[in-house]
């Protein structure tokens, strides 16, 4: 079998068990196969992951739960997986062998709540008392203290991620705003996003028997992505798999930079509200601030609508690398637009599940944005297409200046709407993105690389139009 | 009667916002307003001839800016003629 590139072997797993329920699912027959699916997955005889083949297959078991959606009681998009999570031993700092129990011991004198004593020429952290400041880390000469945290809480930069009384990884749904940073950093692959690739198997099988329309729609940061074929091959691919057009989110993003560039103009301060996560995390963190989202509806969102316009018994499949996009279709009326959030692993799933190899296909062509909206997959893009935006409805500097701050990360986020919420940031936009470099660092990514960013900057260049006003003329119908 | 004009990606690429802007004008020059309407739609599945635009139930294919005038004549004047 042919090997994707994917960054991880958990990614890899996940692939094959969303691949075997495709293949089932096509082939109607996932009930009765539904016990089948961890020995294809899981074939034996030695076990390669866990302690034996059996509990191997018990996890994978789970892992085909959560591929045919989940668990319906829990209202998260991310869930743990409770038997696969490996109960990481934690106590966050801890000192090593490299201690020289020396004289001076300035981690005692650091520690403001004198939770480290010397005894034995080795100094103890006591971690009832330690609140897990890291000065002693800071000042030891030896670098003798470290930080151990779980990966799933060192990846949950909103604090969510917690450990319960089992040693389990437990997500507190109050603060998480299903980034999915954990479901990729987790070793284990304790942590998944729910899918709903079967509704799009669903979509795609009805399709095929009645004719009825299902238009796939692609997330700019698509061009950093299968990276083992060309784009117009994806496409192809796409279509083969019962697509009746493929569309760029690109196309939704000019229009959201068009018409936030002019809420920002007439209100003067305002947030973007693009990234479901850094919404959610507004919410969440600074309900104070939820005033200055952007009332623009998402790309997603925004293109979903118009494309039911032009045709409102189609129905709309959304691509691309977030797992926070699927829970932002359980919001509001979104459901009536959006009609499925697939990612870019759950795509490679499909088309393997169809024995789709799309190297071998011809390519088509995709074109519906500019290069402003496609640049929207990565950090900084959101900015450049507002700036642009601003410039082409003729607002002169002097009526309004665009001073930006682009976050790269929930971190810088939430550094920027510290500020604002205080009053004191200089900057009059914030684009927030939940993801390090932004959605080409999505955790439906199937890789994550440092070439990503100019592969989305060459794919803009591409882009038939030039401006925005000329890529969002398709609104100007039958004027 | 309702015009749709493909604005997928390979009719886009062949000019469909010329060719809507066409219709646009040639409509209001016709004084058609009240008669016919122009929508968008993503692909009419005939990719390989041009820009597509579907008249009524009819698929036109391999419009352009040269034969606008003779394709909407035929198509769109003859459906309303009908």
């Amino acid at each position: 079998m042919k090997q994707y590139k994917f960054d991880t072997a958990v990614q890899l797993l996940k692939y094959k068990v969303l691949r075997s329920v495709v293949r089932h699912g096509f082939e109607d027959n996932l009930e009765t196969c539904f016990y089948d699916i961890p020995k294809e997955v899981v074939p034996g005889k030695e076990a390669t992951m866990r302690c034996c083949v059996y509990k191997e297959r018990a996890i994978v078991e789970e892992r085909v739960k959560m591929a045919m959606g989940g668990n319906p009681d829990n209202p998260n998009i991310i869930e743990v997986l409770d038997i696969a999570c490996d109960e990481c031993p934690v106590s966050s700092y801890m000192v090593s062998d490299s201690c020289r129990g020396c004289i001076a011991h300035r981690c005692v004198d650091a520690c403001p709540v004198g939770a480290i004593t010397v005894t034995d020429h080795r100094a103890h952290i006591d971690s009832s008392k330690c609140v897990e400041c890291g000065r002693c880390a800071a000042v030891c000469p030896y670098s003798a203290i470290s930080a151990h945290k779980r990966p799933c809480e060192l990846s949950c930069k909103v604090k969510a991620i917690s450990m319960d009384e089992n040693k389990k990884a437990s997500i507190d749904n109050e603060k998480c705003i299903s980034c999915g940073s954990c479901v990729y950093q987790c070793p284990f692959g304790a942590i998944m996003d729910k899918s709903f690739i079967l509704d799009a198997v669903k979509l795609l099988k009805q399709s095929a028997l009645d004719g009825s329309r299902v238009y796939a729609t692609v997330a700019p940061s698509v061009a950093s992505q299968f990276g083992y074929a060309k784009l117009g091959q994806v496409i192809s691919g796409l279509k083969q798999l019962g697509f009746s057009d493929v569309v760029e989110v690109a196309l939704g993003a000019d229009m959201v930079a068009y018409k936030e560039a002019q809420e920002l103009v007439e209100k003067g301060f305002l947030t973007s509200s693009c990234c479901p996560a850094f919404v959610s995390y507004i919410e969440k963190s600074f309900p104070e601030m939820v005033p200055h989202i952007s009332h623009n509806d998402s790309p997603m969102v925004e293109l979903a609508k118009f494309i039911k316009k032009t045709d409102p018994t189609g129905k709309v499949v959304f691509i691309g690398p977030c797992t926070a996009k699927k829970a932002e279709r359980l919001r509001g009326d979104i459901a009536d637009y959006v009609d499925c959030v697939l990612t870019f692993e759950e795509l490679q799933a499909l088309f393997d599940g169809r024995e789709i190899d799309i190297t071998t296909l011809e390519e088509t062509v995709l074109d519906n944005a500019s290069f402003y909206g496609r640049i929207f997959a990565r950090s900084g893009g959101l900015t450049g297409a507002v700036a642009q935006a601003v410039k082409e409805l003729g607002v002169s500097p002097e009526e309004f200046a665009l001073k930006a701050v682009s976050c790269d990360g929930i971190e810088q986020c939430r550094t920027a709407l510290l500020k604002a919420s205080k009053g004191v940031l200089a900057e009059n936009f914030i684009e927030g993105m939940a993801c390090v470099n932004g959605c080409i660092g999505g955790a439906g990514c199937l890789t994550h690389g440092p070439k990503d960013k100019t592969q989305v900057d060459k794919y803009g260049e591409l882009a038939k139009e030039k401006s925005i006003k000329d890529a969002i003329s398709v609104y100007s119908l039958g004027e | 009667m309702d015009i749709f004009v493909c604005i997928g990606s390979s009719c886009h690429l062949k000019g469909s916002y010329d060719i809507i802007q066409l219709l646009n004008e040639r409509i209001r020059r016709d004084g058609l307003e009240d008669r016919v309407e122009v929508k968008g739609s993503f692909c009419l599945g005939h990719c390989t001839d041009g820009v597509s635009m579907r008249v009524g139930d009819t698929i036109v294919t391999g419009v352009s800016r040269e034969n606008f005038d003779d394709k909407f004549e035929e198509y769109v004047l003859g459906a309303l003629e009908r």
